[in-house]
């Protein structure tokens, strides 16, 4: 038995929610040694997401990922949480994967272990100097999931602990439909009670699922809710949930959101529009790209930003603070386009306070919550047709993992701002 | 071909409105609270925040109330429900700031179970809430669960009747002995009644044998703990353990040194860095083990609140016959509760009595509250550094020792106990024993000798291979 002093992996915290940061320091090394931080975890869907830096212990001999450059791996410089956002799935793995956790009730496991030596594959086959089990959870303890089993409305709701009453979120995905929780979850554990909808499930986007009424509905859930202030409930929307979030700020007599936050959306969408027309349809199938791997590239499909505002959601009628997400990398959506177009649309209706763009540089179409991996590319399964593409969503990993970091910290500053504080009484009169 | 409408139809607000209350009448009956009368729906709330929400028990939180109004007085509540079915409370008075904020760690509580400036005041000054059994301590059991604590915050200065009102908000904290990855491994070979925790990750790892006291029973919590940073720990019950409660036989030297031989053989356990930690009456065991044992080469040695005093050549059974003669210096105080620090007082003059710890060979910590009033852990300490000093190995020694702290020096956080129902193995009979300490002192005390003793371990079991080299860098 070896009885070389070993040496000590820390992790802090073990546990904690999605979005906080943690602390990984290896002490008790020899100086000058070079060992690999590595990051290993296996998804629901059964594969293995590595992440991995190379370091050299200082003279004390200690690494920490906080002050320490990461010289090559996944991610490279001084990145505290590189182990998180570089992830990507094991060589070998199946092509097109995207990482989303399905079940929100129990944490990501994730193995922080640190190798011997600057290694780059077969870590699995490796017996690392130390290992630290820890848990990322998307839900605080406290909060409940209820789940709308409703034929009329599909969805789970998140209401964080306590009395309340608390502000409230209707939260949308887009395309790819189904149902994902794991954003509203979070929301929860950040103090709103957030309904996580499901509009239509993967491949089956018929019209008679997208009336307004649903969402009107949807909405209503959340705002008619015991434990929710009924004027504080706003909507958070990607992609197609953003679509959605504008047309109901702009048209609703029902559902009047206090406040919205749109990711990597656009309002280029006529009223009324059906898109069976033939001739739309072929002119946008010829605008729709392929890259050199066969990628989807959807962005041009809605482009140029129609001038006549027929054409589009009538954004000059909104009445509530905005935020809009935008990577100007989103290889799907022109989102960045149309966030200039909707400025002018707002400003000609005098409304341009009510909107704040955020703008992040090679950052793709798929904003996440922070510290979780990049996707460039991957499977789809088109909305209406089932057929199984590779999409392209853009933007470069770490530009856009610091966007991630960033725009989550001022989603949750701007709602924080317009449905938690109090208003000062002259702000009424 | 794409099929995606949001054309405007005619909808019906009744059929919306109908709809949605449907589905809320059935949400209505599945949520816990009311809303507190005195926020209307129209009103901004209180905002909770309790940061980390998931811990281990023996890091600090952040508790930080926000959106009142400025000057607001708010009572912050701390609840706990024991794995035993009772109810644990404490709470702080305090003012809100002009922004309408409470931040625990810089406010000072102007009132409540704790005064002051006290970021973690919620957790060490919880007590028995009015009206439960009396004289109760709180220990967890089940170390494989998180104990939960609910934070409120409550609408001016109170003092009672929490639970009759609903607070402004709350939130769910959990608090952990256990890390993840750390495993919990029941131990019955070598007729060996114990459990061990091993850290997370594929070791190599120290190890450590962890000792209770005169209460018996498997208490597994610091054992827990101690694998959450990093040491293979043992938690061995040696006073009520299966061999003992089926043959009526107590174990002698040689389970200890069963134990360390688990340890030591263990794939993942490294041999030769292997230490003791016993309070009250396992200090006794450990150290007559640390100076005695052929077998037992230990690393170092950690003893709480106890005592070199023992009949050295006598069985562990006949250790607990010489307190039991002893037992005539009990004394009670003026609530009839037992002090037994006079049962070993005074300190023997006779080697025939005493551990003779001028033989020690490892690095020793002792860790004594001045105010115990179980073990006359301060002055065997004092007779310690004495015969240490006299046999030339004093360098060997630190002790922590912690004015008006009682016996009960738990990991930090852990409410403190002045005194409470117990039963010793042998007598079995219950009676209320003063432990001793003033909480605000003791509750310092758990902190700062817990931080000192986990450096004191890393220092020992991870530092470099020749801890007498070690020890000798000072001189």
């Amino acid at each position: 038995m070896s009885q070389t002093i070993p040496p000590v992996l820390s992790v802090h915290p073990t546990r904690a929610l999605v979005d906080e940061a943690f602390k990984v320091v290896v002490t008790n090394l020899p100086p000058a040694t070079p060992v690999t931080l590595h990051a290993l975890h296996y998804s629901e869907d059964k594969d293995y997401w590595e992440a991995f830096g190379h370091y050299i212990s200082d003279h004390r001999g200690m690494v920490s990922a906080a002050q320490h450059v990461s010289l090559g791996g996944t991610y490279t410089g001084i990145e505290p949480m590189g182990l998180l956002w570089s992830m990507c799935p094991e060589p070998g793995s199946r092509t097109g994967l995207r990482l989303r956790k399905r079940i929100v009730t129990s944490p990501m496991l994730i193995h922080i272990s640190v190798y011997s030596g600057h290694i780059t594959v077969g870590f699995r086959n490796q017996t690392p100097l130390a290992s630290v089990l820890t848990e990322r959870w998307y839900m605080a303890p406290g909060v409940q999931r209820v789940e709308i089993n409703d034929k009329r409305v599909r969805g789970t709701l998140f209401i964080p602990p306590g009395p309340g009453p608390f502000p409230g979120l209707l939260d949308m995905w887009g395309g790819g439909g189904g149902l994902l929780e794991y954003r509203s979850a979070l929301l929860a554990s950040h103090g709103y009670v957030s309904l996580a909808l499901e509009y239509f499930s993967p491949g089956e986007l018929q019209t008679a699922d997208l009336q307004i009424q649903y969402f009107e509905v949807s909405f209503n859930i959340v705002k008619d809710h015991p434990q929710v202030i009924s004027d504080k409930v706003g909507i958070i929307g990607l992609s197609l949930g953003a679509i959605i979030a504008f047309y109901i700020a702009s048209e609703s007599k029902v559902a009047k959101p206090h406040c919205c936050v749109c990711i990597s959306g656009h309002h280029i969408f006529a009223f009324g529009e059906t898109i069976g027309s033939v001739q739309r349809e072929q002119q946008k199938e010829l605008k729709a790209r392929v890259d050199e791997n066969n990628y989807r590239i959807w962005r041009d499909v809605r482009l140029p930003v129609p001038s006549d505002p027929s054409e589009k959601i009538d954004v000059r009628k909104i009445t509530c603070p905005l935020l809009l997400v935008t990577g100007n990398d989103d290889q799907n959506t022109p989102s960045v386009e149309a966030a200039e177009d909707i400025a002018q649309m707002m400003s000609s209706s005098g409304r341009q306070h009510l909107l704040s763009t955020l703008t992040y540089p090679d950052t793709g179409h798929l904003i996440e919550p922070p510290y979780s991996p990049h996707f460039r590319a991957t499977n789809f399964i088109k909305p209406t047709t089932k057929e199984k593409v590779i999409v392209l969503w853009g933007g470069r990993t770490k530009p856009h993992s610091d966007a991630q970091e960033d725009s989550w910290r001022k989603i949750l500053a701007f709602l924080e701002q317009h449905l938690y504080s109090r208003t000062p009484p002259k702000a009424r009169l | 071909m794409r099929r995606f409408c949001l054309s405007r139809v005619l909808f019906d607000t009744d059929l919306v409105a109908g709809v949605s209350s449907r589905i809320l009448s059935h949400l209505r009956h599945k949520s816990k609270y009311t809303t507190a009368p005195s926020m209307q729906k129209n009103q901004c709330c209180v905002k909770l925040s309790v940061q980390p929400s998931r811990g281990l028990i023996d890091e600090k939180v952040t508790v930080l109330v926000q959106n009142t109004l400025p000057g607001f007085q708010v009572t912050v509540h701390a609840l706990h429900h024991s794995e035993d079915g009772h109810d644990w409370e404490a709470f702080g008075h305090y003012t809100a700031n002009n922004t309408g904020t409470v931040n625990v760690s810089e406010d000072p509580s102007l009132g409540g179970t704790y005064s002051g400036v006290e970021q973690m005041g919620l957790l060490w000054s919880l007590r028995s809430v009015p009206g439960s059994k009396p004289w109760l301590r709180m220990r967890k059991i089940n170390v494989q669960t998180p104990m939960e604590f609910k934070i409120s915050v409550y609408q001016g200065h109170r003092t009672e009747g929490f639970t009759d009102q609903v607070p402004l908000a709350g939130v769910v904290v959990e608090r952990w002995y256990m890390a993840p990855g750390v495993r919990r491994v029941p131990i019955t070979e070598d007729g060996l009644t114990a459990t061990l925790f091993l850290p997370s990750g594929p070791g190599p790892f120290p190890g450590l044998i962890d000792l209770w006291g005169g209460g018996g029973q498997l208490v597994e919590y610091r054992a827990a703990l101690l694998a959450s940073h990093g040491i293979a720990a043992l938690a061995l019950d040696y006073l009520t353990p299966k061999v003992t409660m089926e043959t009526g036989k107590m174990v002698e030297m040689d389970y200890f040194e069963r134990a360390y031989r688990l340890l030591e053989q263990h794939p993942q356990i490294l041999g030769s860095r292997i230490a003791m930690l016993g309070l009250s009456f396992g200090t006794s065991m450990t150290l007559r083990m640390a100076v005695y044992s052929q077998v037992m080469k230990l690393r170092c040695a950690v003893c709480v609140s106890g005592s070199h005093v023992q009949p050295i050549e006598g069985s562990v059974k006949q250790i607990l016959e010489y307190f039991n003669e002893n037992g005539g210096k009990t004394r009670f105080n003026e609530e009839n509760q037992v002090i037994w620090r006079d049962l070993l007082l005074p300190i023997p003059t006779d080697p025939a009595f005493k551990v003779e710890v001028g033989r020690l060979k490892c690095p020793l910590m002792l860790v004594v509250g001045e105010d115990d009033q179980n073990w006359p852990a301060p002055e065997s300490a004092k007779d310690i550094k004495e015969m240490m000093e006299q046999a030339g190995n004093s360098h060997l020694l630190t002790v922590l020792s912690y004015p008006n702290t009682g016996h009960l020096i738990e990991p930090p956080y852990s409410p403190h106990f002045r005194a409470s129902l117990f039963k010793t193995v042998d007598t079995h009979q219950k009676m209320v024993v003063l432990w001793g300490g003033e909480t605000v002192a003791h509750s310092r005390a758990q902190e700062d000798a817990w931080r000192k003793m986990l450096v004191f371990l890393r220092e020992n079991l991870y530092g470099s291979s020749n801890p007498r080299a070690a020890s000798f860098s000072h001189l």
